[in-house]
């Protein structure tokens, strides 16, 4: 049974990684129409960047500042990576894109593979999380309870703030008709640039949150976006909550599998995906693209 | 709707004639390549990837379907044939059938799957599958895992043709990559194709005019999907290996590259790209992993920049179909 439940901790764990991702792949293609092939990509500089910042021997800044700082350094990098190429293909087909946000992250993951080849680097919990607690059923290390109760946090601030703000109806109302929102004074352009920002952020967020379990490789995104697209085929972009659950219940699904029949753990997630494809084709919560 | 490519510079007489003395130059040019003193291994992997890329382009360039996952009918084919090569101990004809069989089968089941679904969600489900299919590798015994299946009899073609010679095999591998263009080049001009131009341009159109385009795209997924595959058996014959960096997503960016910087939807343009990338990684390979970052970059230049790719720019600039 403690295996069982280990291992449903760790479904857990990725969960929150597939809902983080996933959440800002969708909010991303509902504003720029594109899906952030780099999105793995930035999801590993987060986490390099908190590795930065701890290891630097004149900052040495530590996890709990990394956790706000990665996501703000990373979600510029976007910004600036947006209004440079991204914004130059409004209005071209979507697959152009993948194409060159898939150009984006081989730069990103090429260049950190040259400088830090292409095994783990460790890094550290930080003290206040060390450790476990004995739930009586199971032991749960602090961290691993801390990464799942955060992001999930997360992911319903972002839903909060997309959903039920100002901003947020901004947002949507954006998504619908770019042009009919502008024609009422609304900067779209920036909102665009910002939206990139927020979901990269995201990633970035995830990254660090990721560093001290999964050690910091330059590929440590590569095949998790894989795994985040076939998420969001299953789920559907349409909503915001949508993206959440399945990211959350796959994962867990993932863990089951891990426990049960390890050796389908790496597949089930595309299994599921052909499944569902085959009973509702437009996906769990999406609407028809 | 927005396009994705521009072949529609078209008088059909003088494209046609276009096309053939460009086909002409192309197969001339590839035959002498064994008295140029060119090493003929670049040139035959070169061809391998170049039927890819234009098995690649078929659904792309004429229906409209980026597949992010091509890789994975490259390294099935391979699998199997290298398979049916060694442990079988089959002639080389067919082991090639056996691999093209394999990639035909996956492409039915792939592709009723991926089909579903539009744009950028089938991109996402074909890399998604490829990506299943590269775990899938991963474990089952006959692949050997990391290793790969190395090794492979090259043999006697229809027990004539030895294909141990570089010259031979260099002729067969030629032949089977101008017998998959043409093809390709049929397809395209059929009345099939052009239903599948006419999908690609507006699907609710093609749709109101009674043509079952579902089935149209289904049809250009399992042709595209079963040349890729013949693609993969010729390769084993010219690496004698087949392994897991076949079925990898890698592989599958790197066709999508060669065809993008050929030109999509451009009937030469993929060929072009193949060898300009397979040139590229074999001068630039002492350069590790930088290659990879030169690949991105190329990617975002010829997006930004360049989107008609190199034939696609030439066919423009002399307003020819090329």
């Amino acid at each position: 049974m403690q295996a069982l439940y280990a291992q449903l901790l760790v479904g857990l764990i990725n969960g929150s990684f597939y809902a983080l991702l996933s959440l800002g792949l969708a909010v991303i293609f509902g504003m720029l129409n594109i899906i952030n092939f780099a999105h793995g990509a930035l999801y590993m500089m987060g986490a390099f960047v908190a590795y930065f910042l701890l290891n630097n021997d004149y900052l040495s800044i530590g996890y709990w500042p990394a956790l706000i700082i990665a996501p703000i350094v990373v979600g510029i990098f976007g910004m600036i990576l947006e209004r440079t190429m991204l914004q130059w293909l409004t209005g071209l087909d979507h697959l152009y894109g993948l194409l060159l946000t898939f150009g984006m992250a081989l730069i990103i993951q090429g260049v950190f593979q040259n400088y830090f080849g292409s095994s783990g680097l460790p890094y550290a919990i930080p003290d206040q999380l060390r450790g476990g607690m004995n739930l009586g059923f199971m032991f749960l290390p602090i961290y691993r309870g801390w990464v799942v109760i955060f992001s999930l946090v997360v992911c319903l601030a972002t839903w909060f703030l997309i959903e039920k703000t100002r901003l947020g109806a901004y947002l949507r109302a954006a998504t619908e008709n770019p042009t009919l929102v502008r024609a009422f004074g609304i900067n779209v352009p920036r909102m665009i640039t910002l939206t990139y920002g927020l979901g990269v952020g995201l990633a970035a967020l995830a990254g660090v949150l990721s560093a001290p379990i999964n050690q910091v490789r330059p590929l440590m995104g590569a095949d998790l976006i894989i795994v985040v697209f076939a998420v969001v085929v299953i789920g559907g972009m349409g909503s915001i909550m949508g993206s959440i659950i399945t990211g959350f219940a796959l994962g867990v699904i993932e863990g089951l599998t891990k426990y049960f029949y390890p050796e389908a753990s790496n597949t089930v997630v595309f299994v599921l995906m052909v499944l569902v494809l085959l009973v509702k084709p437009t996906g769990l919560t999406g609407r028809a693209a | 709707m927005t396009v994705v490519t521009d072949n529609t510079l078209k008088a059909p007489p003088r494209a046609m004639r276009d096309e053939m003395i460009v086909f002409v130059v192309m197969a001339l040019l590839l035959a002498s390549v064994p008295f140029t003193g060119i090493y003929p291994f670049f040139v035959m992997q070169a061809l391998c990837f170049a039927l890819l890329a234009c098995a690649f382009n078929l659904l792309i360039g004429y229906g409209g379907l980026l597949s992010f996952g091509h890789a994975m009918f490259l390294g099935t084919a391979g699998y199997c044939s290298a398979h049916a090569l060694k442990v079988w101990g089959l002639p080389p004809e067919l082991g090639i059938l056996v691999g093209v069989a394999a990639a035909f089968a996956l492409s039915i089941v792939t592709g009723y799957v991926s089909i579903r679904r539009q744009g950028i969600y089938f991109s996402m489900i074909t890399l998604a599958l490829s990506q299943l299919l590269y775990f899938i590798y991963l474990q089952v015994p006959f692949t050997h895992g990391e290793d790969g299946i190395q090794g492979i009899p090259q043999g006697h073609l229809l027990g004539v043709f030895d294909l141990s010679k570089p010259t031979v095999l260099y002729y067969v591998v030629l032949l089977g990559f101008l017998g998959g263009f043409l093809l390709i080049y049929r397809i395209i001009n059929s009345p099939f194709g052009e239903v599948l131009k006419a999908i690609r341009e507006n699907e609710p159109r093609a749709i109101s005019l009674g043509y079952r385009t579902d089935q149209y795209k289904f049809l250009a997924f399992i042709l595209s999907g079963t040349l890729a595959g013949f693609a993969g058996s010729l390769k084993v014959f010219v690496a004698q290996n087949a392994s897991l960096t076949d079925v990898h997503w890698s592989m599958s960016g790197e066709v999508v590259l060669m065809t993008l910087v050929g030109g999509l939807g451009t009937i030469f343009g993929p060929v072009v790209g193949a060898f300009v990338i397979i040139a590229m990684q074999q001068y630039l390979a002492s350069f590790g992993q930088w290659v990879t970052v030169i690949q991105g970059a190329i990617f975002v230049i010829c997006v930004l920049t360049f989107r008609r790719g190199v034939v696609g720019e030439i066919a423009h600039y002399f307003r020819r179909s090329l």
